[in-house]
């Protein structure tokens, strides 16, 4: 697919998804709907998705080993090994799984391949994608945390702890006077950040612009929209107000509090005054919770499935049978032998034991054969 | 499925972590914040601004006043029902709530928010 027409794909889908509550909220008033029915069943399709993933993956046998690993194998004990790229017992999977996971070790090696002294091809330091993959999934963790003073009641310290270091500049970039509190909560905008650079890099990088299709643009519009509208609601409402003359972004966080206790109590309620974006912000939510099992955000539980990072490099300690190895239909030789064997003395072929009775009957014929 | 226990262990460690918010509320009862109006405050029915704005831009309108008054001693805030208010957390804000643990603090703690006003200014004494 074209590259502007998969964007514009996106755009128009997210778009389409930001419209739907919006009219729903503000012009029909479905406040249950959207604040209660859809989040609840996006939650449902999420665990039913993840368990259906998941289930299915662990029904794919992995018969062999596979040591696409960056290290010494364990071999003779004067060669050292490397206990972590190439494991060979749990400890070193769960390190090198650990790496992967909290670090993006794999992303880290990523090299770019360039002519940099004329014909000659290098292999470029290239960690800029590592550096923004971190950036957002660290960000996106530390807002997801945050969220839980929505969530809990009594909030707990560690989220206190979170909110304390996320916050810490307490307030001041602002260029006008009530942006700055409550104070800046600086992983919103990292996040925004990563977001954007993650969507020009597919678009600057001709490689990657070429194999870049919905799938991959639809989520980080979607994330961005959540982001934005998050942003709106927190930072924006007094420059609405200055601008517009009315504050249609501000939310009652008590309010949304209320709503959010309810939901996780399974005692749901509808408070009054929370505007139109708190619903939008809710509904991207709720889409991306029911679309994350069925597309290549999948990554999240696949990354502690995936055969070259979770199996330790043993293939030449243990036995691994295939799974798919049913006991098959053989015929030996000696069988064969044993079926045939009159027949073929009879016709004079060489038998390699000769049976009792063609021994006696049939002294001279075998001993022809032997002579031969 | 291969590797059944395994599977199943990590699918446990996902929905007991999913699902922290609900578990953890289990058995502990939910209070909703009741602020509650001084007797000040409810002769006077309404506040410097509508309710919903005080309540979604209160700690906005409170950063300008002090911006303002701290560097332009910029102190009489004229109202959009027209009334002229002094500029002050103490003077004004606590003299209607004038008790800052049954108003103020109902709120906040309900969303864990400790501003960090009281360091400096001096809350009302509370009677009781
Ligand atoms: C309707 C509930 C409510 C009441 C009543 C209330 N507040 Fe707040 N206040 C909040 C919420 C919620 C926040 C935090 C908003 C956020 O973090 O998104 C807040 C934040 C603040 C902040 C900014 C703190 C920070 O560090 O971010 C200040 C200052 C503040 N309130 C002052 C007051 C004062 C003074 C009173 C009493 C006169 C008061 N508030 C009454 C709900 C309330
Ligand atoms: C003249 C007395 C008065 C003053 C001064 C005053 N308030 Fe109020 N405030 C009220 C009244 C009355 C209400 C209830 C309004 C209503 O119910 O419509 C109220 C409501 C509020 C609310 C919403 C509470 C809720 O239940 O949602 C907040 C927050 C608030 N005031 C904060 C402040 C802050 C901050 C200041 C200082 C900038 C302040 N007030 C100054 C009288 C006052
Ligand atoms: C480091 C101490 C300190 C802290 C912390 C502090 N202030 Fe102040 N504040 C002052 C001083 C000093 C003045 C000047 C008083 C004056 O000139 O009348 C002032 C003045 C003000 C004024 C205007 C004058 C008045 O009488 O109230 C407001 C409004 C105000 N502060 C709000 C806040 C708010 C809201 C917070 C919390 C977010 C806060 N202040 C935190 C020291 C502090
Ligand atoms: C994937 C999950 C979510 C993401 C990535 C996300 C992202 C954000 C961001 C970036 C902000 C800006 C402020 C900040 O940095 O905290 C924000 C604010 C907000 N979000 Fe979310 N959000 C998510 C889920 C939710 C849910 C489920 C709710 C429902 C309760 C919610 C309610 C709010 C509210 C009320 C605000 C405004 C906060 C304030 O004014 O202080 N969000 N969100």
């Amino acid at each position: 697919m074209n590259f502007i027409l998969g964007i514009l794909f996106s755009i128009v889908v997210v778009s389409i998804l930001v419209f739907i509550p919006w009219i729903g909220v503000w012009a029909w008033d479905l406040r249950f709907v959207f604040g209660v029915i859809v989040p609840y069943a996006a939650i449902a399709i999420f665990i039913m998705g993840i368990l259906y993933r998941v289930i299915g993956w662990a029904r794919s046998p992995v018969p062999f080993r596979i040591p696409t690993t960056a290290g010494q194998q364990k071999s003779l004990a004067w060669i050292k090994p490397n206990r972590i790229d190439n494991p060979s017992n749990a400890f070193g999977v769960i390190i090198r799984m650990a790496f992967e996971v909290l670090l993006f070790r794999s992303l880290f090696r990523n090299t770019s391949l360039e002519f940099r002294q004329g014909n000659r091809i290098t292999y470029e330091w290239e960690k800029w994608l590592w550096v923004a993959a971190l950036a957002f999934h660290y960000s996106f963790l530390v807002v997801v945390l945050r969220h839980l003073r929505f969530f809990t009641e009594p909030i707990p310290a560690f989220v206190h702890w979170i909110e304390n270091l996320d916050g810490f500049l307490e307030m001041g970039i602002a260029p006008f006077s009530g942006f700055s509190l409550p104070g800046i909560l600086i992983s919103g905008f990292v996040l925004l950040a990563a977001l954007t650079y993650l969507f020009l890099r597919r678009l600057y990088i001709s490689q990657t612009r070429y194999i870049s299709l919905p799938a991959d643009y639809f989520p980080l519009f979607l994330i961005i929209g959540i982001a934005t509208t998050g942003v709106l609601m927190r930072y924006m409402g007094a420059f609405m107000q200055f601008i517009f003359g009315a504050d249609w972004f501000s939310v009652p966080v008590v309010n949304v509090k209320e709503l959010a206790m309810g939901l996780v109590t399974f005692h749901p309620v509808i408070p009054e005054d929370i505007g139109t974006i708190f619903y939008i912000h809710l509904f991207l939510v709720s889409i991306l919770l029911a679309y994350f099992p069925f597309s290549k955000l999948m990554h999240m539980g696949g990354i502690f499935l995936s055969p070259t990072r979770n199996l330790s490099n043993n293939n030449r300690m243990v036995r691994h049978v295939n799974p798919w190895d049913y006991p098959v239909k053989t015929h030996t030789y000696e069988e064969y032998e044993d079926e045939f064997r009159e027949k073929m003395v009879e016709a004079g072929l060489p038998v390699e034991k000769i049976s009792e009775e063609s021994a006696e009957d049939k002294t001279g014929s075998s001993e022809e054969a032997e002579k031969e | 499925m291969y590797d059944g226990v395994k599977i199943i262990i990590g699918i446990i460690i996902f929905l007991v972590l999913l699902l922290f918010p609900a578990w953890y509320q289990v058995g502990k009862a939910a209070k909703v914040p009741d602020p509650k109006l001084a007797e000040k405050a409810l002769k006077a029915e309404q506040c410097v601004e509508p309710k919903l704005f005080m309540k979604t831009q209160h700690m906005k309108l409170l950063d300008e006043w002090r911006d303002e008054v701290v560097r332009s001693a910029d102190r009489y805030y004229q109202s959009s029902s027209g009334k002229t208010y002094y500029k002050s957390l103490q003077v004004t804000c606590m003299d209607c709530h004038s008790s800052k643990k049954e108003f103020c603090d109902q709120c906040h703690d309900y969303l864990g928010v400790v501003p960090y006003c009281w360091d400096c200014h001096i809350e009302p004494k509370e009677n009781g």
